[in-house]
Formats: C-alpha cells, structure tokens, sequence
C-alpha cells in the first residue's frame, strides 16, 4: 500500500510532466484494475472506473500474447484513433500508466515524457 | 488483493463471479445492474462474441457507501465459462478479493462444474492464491428449472460434489429471475470486506 507522501509525489509527477504538458487524461493504475491516481485536463470527461478495468485486460492479454511469440514483455502499447490515441507504458510487474492525448499533441512527446514520468515515479517507489 | 487510497480515502474490491459456461454468470451481474441501477454511475461493460457469450469478462462497479471514512467501490467481473478461454479466466481473476463460483443444477453439467471448480483452484495457484483462505459464496443457479421438469441435481449433493470441504455459504439461486441474486451479492460482500479488514484499519 502507497502511503500519503508517495501518492502525493506521484500526483505532482503526472501534473508537472503530463497534464501541464497537454495530455488529456494520464491513469495510473494496477493490473487488477484498480485506479492509483488518474488526472485530467478538464477538456473531456472519462469514465475512468470502466476504463481501466478494460486496459488491464488489455494489457493482461497483450501481455499474454508477448508470451506466445517468445517475448518476455511488451512493456508499451500504442492504440491511435482519429482525435484521440492512447499511451499505454508498464511501470513495473504491478502498475501501468495509461496517457490519452488529442492529435495536437506528437507521439514523440508523449513518449518522452512518460519516461520522465515512470523514471520518478520508479524513485517515489523505491522511498518505502 | 483491493486497493487502499489513503489520499483519496478509497477502497477498490475486485469480486469475481467464476463458474461454467451458461451457468448465469453474466445473468447474475445484470439483475444486479438492473436492480442498484441508482446508485451505478457507469454502464456495465460486457465483451462478448456475437452469440452473446462472454469473451473476455464482464465488468459492472457500485458503491457500498463509506466505511470508517473510506469510500468503498466493488468491483464486479465474471469470467468466460467456455473451457477454451481458460487463459483470459485466469487473467481477470489478478487481484481478486473475493469469488462466487455460480454452478448450474441441471442433472448434465455435474461434471462440468466440478471441472471448472478445480481450475478455479489451479488458476488462483498461480497468483499463489489459495482457494481455502479466499472468501467464497457457493451459488447453486437454475434451480427455477425444476418446475419445467429439467431434471436437476438435489442441492444435497451439489454441496456433496463442490462445498464438502470448502463449506463456504451456499445459496440456491434463479438469476434470470432474480432469485437470491442479491443475498448471494450482499454475503460476498460481508465476507470480502471482512477479510480486508485488517489491512484496512
């Protein structure tokens, strides 16, 4: 279980390096399922429950299929709509970081800035 | 195993409905949906093939209110029944918190009930979870069938064939008609709250 100080760390890390940045909405969240923190915007609502419910299937059966072929992982996934793509990047064993952005916003970026994101939050984990 | 917040001060509590295929899983989770419709601020999910089978799992939160200041949300999920999907039951049972294992009475599916009680078994091992120590609620379903004269098995040895050992609570239930649906829900409830208790305070 995450105490205060972490849950607090990580909320200011998806802000600073996410929100700020333009993505709509960032999920950080177990493979169970459940949510650990989620941010937006404002620019649209989510029904964010729902949601990640259906990215830890997702990425359980992605996972699953990773296996299949003989990858140990796929460790990111990218789904890209019309107006709207969605980031999927794996944390660790237990937690996932989903970020959905507009077309405004470069892959490239997103990319980047997960990283940032999933290197501090992997620091805020390890001050237990 | 359910998700504490202690900043939001939210609790997440997965409960699976696991059982064989057609038993009424999914059956379960819409007379719910149906009946708490007020207080389910989102649609259940459902994927499924297009003869209305479930594929992958159904999905359907509601919130029990607070307790001790936490805002408590269960988490509904049935798992396909279908003996080929095993892969996709194992991974939506990750975390769970507390399984109502729907078997169905009719006189033919014994077997197939004692079949997919076992995997239930093997699966939770691999999460290294023990089936013994999880909370558990027996639904004995389609007991409705009686009165059509589908021959169905006494609830004697449905408890004989699955809960001898287990002696879990056991309901005789008619989900499409509602029929201890939600007694079935309301003592999985109890039961899981009960075990995260200590984690919790």
């Amino acid at each position: 279980m995450l105490n205060q100080s972490q849950l607090d760390a990580i909320d200011q890390a998806i802000i600073e390096n996410l929100i700020t940045e333009g993505i709509d909405h960032v999920i950080y969240m177990d493979m169970a399922g459940n949510t650990i923190a989620k941010h937006d915007n404002g620019s649209n609502s989510l029904d964010s429950t729902a949601f990640a419910a259906l990215a830890a299937g997702n990425f359980a059966a992605v996972d699953a299929m990773a296996k299949l072929v003989g990858e140990s992982e796929f460790s990111l996934l990218f789904h890209k709509g019309e107006k709207s793509s969605i980031h999927f990047s794996k944390v660790n064993d237990d937690t996932l970081l989903i970020a959905m952005f507009n077309k405004d916003i470069s892959l490239g970026l997103v990319r980047l800035k997960v990283a940032q994101t999933i290197e501090q939050i992997d620091k805020i984990l390890a001050t237990d | 195993m359910a998700l504490i917040n202690v900043k939001t001060k939210e609790v997440q509590i997965k409960i699976v409905y696991y059982g064989p295929g057609r038993g009424g899983k999914t059956t379960n989770l819409e007379y719910i949906n149906k009946t708490y419709r007020e207080q389910i601020k989102t649609e259940m999910v459902s994927l499924k093939t297009q003869d209305d089978r479930t594929l992958f799992f159904d999905f359907l939160p509601f919130d029990v209110g607070q307790i001790k200041g936490f805002d408590v949300t269960i988490q509904l999920y049935t798992v396909p029944g279908q003996v080929k999907y095993n892969a996709t039951r194992r991974l939506v049972l990750r975390g769970v918190d507390g399984i109502v294992f729907v078997a169905d009475v009719q006189k033919d599916q014994r077997k197939k009930n004692i079949d997919s009680l076992n995997q239930l078994y093997e699966n939770l091992g691999t999460y290294n979870l023990d089936l013994f120590k999880m909370p558990l609620v027996m639904q004995y379903n389609k007991i409705d069938l009686k009165k059509n004269n589908i021959p169905i098995i006494p609830s004697k040895i449905m408890q004989k064939d699955l809960n001898i050992n287990l002696r879990a609570p056991a309901f005789e239930a008619s989900a499409l008609k509602g029929g201890n649906v939600i007694p079935t829900l309301k003592r999985i409830i109890s039961m899981t709250l009960a075990s995260i208790q200590d984690q919790l305070f």
